[in-house]
């Protein structure tokens, strides 16, 4: 790069300080090799991902703490599957972190059988949410029919469209797993697929208690 | 040694025409795209405004000339008031989102991002390709929404419920609406995939030495409008999730019972809150507008600064005002709401919050005067563009402050007063700093500089034709005229004004021809300019400027820059130049 | 001067922005002081408050709007570049940034105060005297006028009697609404006596704009909104006041129009009324 040298004697002008120093922006000198930052792009990609998705239920929990207090609205009871759903998919939060406990200790075979472990758990809460809502049609409660069961429909679907993309998430990182290419140097797609399902359980646990404690 | 690799296998792996400059991943080239794209949504946009200053200017002529191009919309040679409606409606999305957010953070945002902070690319540059061609596809689909049957749909940008959740209260609330919220959904979609990329861009990418506070403001700007962007358009998306279904599946979020359809009363609808669609948009809705103001803030003041020769005044006020100003944006939305019968308390918080929120756009403002101040300008086509900018910002900003006032909205709300407001604010003064840009990069861009004169004439009749068209428009909002009409000779207490009306539309008329003289220029001068010479036609200090015009595939050769300083170092004292890049490590002579 | 300080060269740009700032200037101060078009005549007491605050925030955004854009323009003209001569270098000046921002922030908070004085005049203080009750209701595309009648009570209204004949579904079944008028599009009150609207709509959000009267409420389906006012004019001509809409509500959106007339007395106002209630 350019590098510009002066020679004081000959100029005959005397420099401000500021000329010496590389420049007068006040941030420079308190952090000159400053550009590293402490999470990979991968990690700050998933966690504004995750982000954005909160943003998108909050929109969706505003509208239902507002509509909960229309004198129109009714309660519809939640399916009791419900509860079982929700034991699954912390099953499956654990058995995710016994994957990842198990690439800590190179126990990659036991990481696969995790990992496929979880896979069935997701899948098995998916089915267990689709029962519910054959549960609910049966009982002759549809996506109009109130507007708790309006948000209900709407919540678990949308927590369910973003579950299977966990689930998706996680066949492709099953998939580097079984051709070996998961090692705990190179853990990060296990680690930021194991981020996204917690959150995904966490949400599921919030939306849960929100539908449930109305 | 990372750096090596990647340019031998690029080296290896010559690209087919189309996946060099149709399907790349490039940032460059996908900026482009968007800048293009947006282009062609303005032209769209800005005629379809035009139809509405023929109808506001001379609401009872006919135009039989026009039936042969709109046989429905003209059937019998007057306008069709729903033909106007849906004008109103098109011209405000297409221009809030397809030119504006994404001329402003997609196409700049993609070009200059890796450019300005010493990277290569984008953190993920297949997703930033993705975020453009579902780009794409939302503008067809919008576009779209025109020809339906039906119509396009009548419910303004802001598509206030009940009036779009119930598709018989209009003709075009049915597949219009449908299109639009397609549309949006996909919009969203795009810009959250861009976002995305930009943060984590701006946040992991920048090079050796550049910390934070070495960022131009452009960088600032972007990445501060990143994040609200993400934050907000999901909110959009949950809102037209909730519209979608009570319009197709038969839910009542948004629509109370007791509704009169067809002069019958509808049975299956009750317990919604039209209250909650204004609240949930808004909400969007005021960052959004943010979204458009600060990289257009953020440019000009970089392009300002360059043309002035003199750094930008208080460099690090304008950060913590760009800053607060975003998270002041998040708490202001109800003035939008004055009169929609939300709570008075609520209207009195707001009026606080939005007051509070002009205090740091009054900060930037005196430090783009102090810029100005003892400055050397250079009066290019894009520094004329930054100046201007400065002044319709001021304009603008300062009608704001008669809407905040809640008691001085009741009479102002839903008048022209306020569409001369946001016009000035959010349309015109982006849009300047947007030709600032376009005509400061377009060399970076294409290796070949537009034309000067033209661009000069350009900024002149737009100047003057913007004031002409905008200024009085506060006019006829104080004079009452509402906004949306149709006909305002409909009315005796607007006769008087207009006019203004007329005023209006003929310097609309020519304002909107001056543009294409900015068109011819660009798209000529993208084979037939002038070709520079060099990296820095206009000796600026920016990262971008240390590499070749145009800006091959990789930007930056077979090292990543190092940076020594922040960008503003113009007119140093006792330096050999009136300007020093921010690569440049200084050498202090024999007695250091 | 080589360093910045002193005047740059004086450029045809730079001049030509100058000029124009100043008709700019020029021209805005001769619409907003000599006034050829302005607001409609303040029928309302509401109305002399709230422009009297249109007036302060005019005033204070008027000094602003002259201070900086002349600034701008004065600068522009003034510090065109000249060949080899630097611009000045400094970029802060930190007192004169603190007292600019806290300036701003107290006069805009002054006018938070004023503001906001009359806002909750209009929304905070107690209900009126006596007032001339009204129930508005706005529907695509008219207006529709509820009086209570000699009783002082209003009939029961439901949805389900609406139709294409009854814009406001008067149930037949009340005796208290057998003496209410309803009326399409007019609209009158009494000079001085406070006007209560209750404001609703059969369809979608609709906004009920009386120019005159600096009053303006959002028609929400769903909602029966109250807002008050008190004509306070000498003008007493039939259909003398237009009201408008100002919500975006369809299609014939733009022919929402009705007139309010505003009677000298109560005895005009229900000899009005009577003559209405004859007709129906």
């Amino acid at each position: 790069m350019p590098v510009l040298t002066e020679d004081r004697q000959n100029t005959g002008i005397t420099p401000p300080p500021t000329w010496t120093e590389p420049g007068d922006d006040g941030g420079g000198r308190r952090d000159p090799e400053g550009t590293s930052f402490p999470l990979s792009k991968n990690r700050i990609g998933l966690w504004i991902l995750l982000a954005t998705i909160v943003m998108l239920f909050a929109g969706l929990s505003s509208a239902f703490i507002v509509l909960r207090g229309v004198p129109e609205w009714q309660n519809i009871e939640i399916p009791s599957i419900l509860w079982l759903n929700t034991a699954i998919l912390l099953a499956s939060s654990a058995t995710i972190e016994a994957a990842r406990r198990s690439l800590r200790h190179e126990r990659v075979g036991a990481m696969k059988l995790w990992l496929l472990v979880s896979g069935g758990f997701g899948l098995a809460f998916l089915g267990g949410q689709f029962i519910a809502w054959r549960q609910l049609v049966a009982l002759g409660v549809y996506l109009p029919t109130t507007l708790h069961s309006s948000f209900f429909y709407v919540l678990t679907g949308l927590h369910g469209i973003h579950l299977l993309s966990g689930i998706l998430v996680m066949s492709y990182v099953l998939a580097k797993a079984l051709k070996n290419q998961i090692t705990p140097a190179k853990d990060e797609p296990l680690q930021l697929c194991a981020t996204y399902w917690h959150f995904l359980d966490a949400l599921w646990v919030y939306l849960f208690m929100l539908l449930t404690l109305a | 040694m990372h750096e090596v690799t990647h340019e031998t296998e690029h080296a290896h792996h010559e690209l087919g025409w189309l996946r060099k400059y149709i399907f790349s991943t490039d940032h460059k080239i996908i900026g482009i795209q968007y800048m293009i794209t947006a282009m062609a949504m303005a032209v769209v946009g800005g005629s379809l405004s035009m139809l509405m200053r023929l109808q506001l200017g001379w609401p009872h002529h006919m135009w039989p000339q026009l039936t042969k191009i709109f046989p429905l919309a003209f059937a019998g040679g007057a306008m069709a008031p729903e033909f106007y409606i849906s004008m109103v409606t098109m011209h405000g999305t297409l221009m809030v989102f397809f030119l504006f957010t994404a001329v402003l953070t997609g196409g700049f945002g993609n070009f200059l991002i890796p450019l300005q902070i010493g990277a290569r690319d984008m953190a993920f540059p297949f997703l930033n390709a993705l975020s453009y061609w579902v780009f794409l596809v939302s503008c067809v689909v919008i576009l779209g929404a025109l020809f339906v049957a039906g119509g396009g749909p009548l419910g303004g940008w802001t598509s206030y419920a009940p009036l779009s959740a119930v598709p018989a209260y209009g003709p075009g609330q049915d597949l219009g609406v449908t299109m639009w919220i397609t549309a949006i959904a996909l919009f969203t979609a795009s810009g959250l995939m861009g976002g995305l990329n930009y943060v984590t861009t701006i946040l992991t990418m920048r090079t050796k030495g550049l910390s934070m506070m070495r960022l131009p403001l452009t960088q600032w700007s972007l990445l501060i409008t990143a994040v609200l962007g993400l934050l907000a358009f999901p909110v959009l998306l949950a809102a037209a999730i909730l519209l979608v279904f009570d319009r197709t599946g038969g839910t009542s979020f948004f629509i109370p019972a007791g509704l009169i359809v067809n002069s019958k009363l509808l049975t299956s609808h009750s317990g919604g809150h039209p209250l909650l669609w204004q609240h949930l948009f808004w909400f969007f809705g005021h960052p959004e507008v943010y979204i458009v103001i600060l990289p257009a803030m953020g440019m000009a003041s970089d392009i300002l600064s360059t043309f002035c020769r003199k750094p930008i005044f208080s460099y690090r006020m304008m950060v913590y005002s760009m800053s607060s100003i975003a998270g002041l944006s998040f708490i202001v939305w109800g003035h939008h709401m004055f009169v929609s019968g939300m709570s008075p308390f609520l209207g009195s918080v707001f009026t606080v919050t939005t007051l509070l929120i002009a205090v740091p756009s009054a900060v930037k403002t005196f430090n783009w005067l102090g810029t100005v101040w003892g400055a050397r300008i250079q009066f290019t086509s894009a520094g004329l563009f930054a100046i201007g900018f400065v002044s319709l910002f001021v304009s603008g900003g300062l009608s704001g402050i008669f809407l905040g006032t809640s008691a001085a909205d009741i009479q102002l709300q839903d008048t022209y007063f306020v569409v001369a407001h946001f016009h000035l604010v959010m349309a015109i003064a982006p849009l300047f700093a947007a030709f600032g840009g376009l005509y400061f990069w377009f060399p970076k861009m294409f290796g070949r500089l537009m034309n000067e004169t033209l661009g000069k004439i350009h900024f002149w009749l737009s100047f003057i034709g913007v004031y002409c068209v905008f200024f009085p428009m506060h006019i006829l909002g104080i004079g009452g005229q509402m906004r949306r009409i149709y006909d305002p000779l409909q009315y005796d207490f607007l006769k008087g004004q207009q006019g203004l009306n007329v005023f209006i539309s003929v310097s609309a008329f020519c304002l909107f021809a001056a543009q294409f003289i900015f068109l011819a220029n660009f798209f000529v001068s993208i084979f037939a300019g002038k070709k520079v010479i060099g990296n820095n036609p206009w000796r600026a200090n920016g990262l971008e400027w240390t590499v070749p015009c145009p800006t091959g595939h990789g930007n930056f050769g077979e090292e990543l820059p190092t940076v020594y300083r922040w960008p503003f170092d113009y007119s140093v004292p006792g330096a050999p130049e009136d300007f020093i890049p921010q690569d440049v490590e200084t050498v202090v002579g024999a007695k250091h | 001067m080589a360093d910045g300080t002193g005047p740059g060269k004086i450029t045809l740009s730079g001049l030509l922005f100058g000029l124009l700032m100043l008709i700019l200037i020029v021209t805005s101060l001769y619409y907003f002081i000599a006034k050829p078009y302005w607001f409609p005549k303040n029928a309302s007491i509401h109305g002399t408050q709230i422009d009297q605050v249109f007036s302060w925030v005019l005033l204070v955004c008027g000094i602003a709007f002259v201070v900086v854009q002349g600034m701008l323009g004065y600068f522009v003209a003034r510090y065109g570049g000249k060949d080899n001569e630097r611009a000045a270098y400094w970029h802060d000046h930190p007192s004169a940034e603190a007292y600019l921002l806290i300036g701003t922030a107290v006069i805009l908070t002054v006018l938070v105060f004023m503001g906001q004085r009359v806002w909750a005049d209009i929304y905070f203080s107690d209900r009126p005297n006596n007032p001339l009750i009204i129930e508005v209701t706005g529907q695509q595309f008219n207006w529709t006028f509820h009086y209570a009648g000699a009783d002082g009570a209003f009939g029961k209204t439901d949805a389900k009697y609406i139709s294409s004949t009854d814009n406001i579904g008067m149930d037949p079944t009340d005796p208290a609404g057998k003496d209410d008028i309803v009326v399409g599009n007019l609209m009158h009150v009494v000079q001085g006596r406070p006007v209560l609207l209750r404001i609703r709509s059969n369809d979608v959000i609709h906004s009920f704009f009386l120019p005159n009267f600096r009053l303006k409420q959002d028609a929400v389906p769903g909602m029966k909104i109250e807002i008050w006012f008190t004509p306070n004019t000498d003008n007493f001509k039939k259909d003398g006041f237009e009201i408008a809409c100002a919500e975006l509500c369809g299609l014939g959106h733009y022919r929402m129009r009705g007139f309010l007339t505003v009677e000298p007395n109560d005895q005009a106002l229900n000899a009005w009324l009577a003559e209405q209630k004859a007709q129906q």
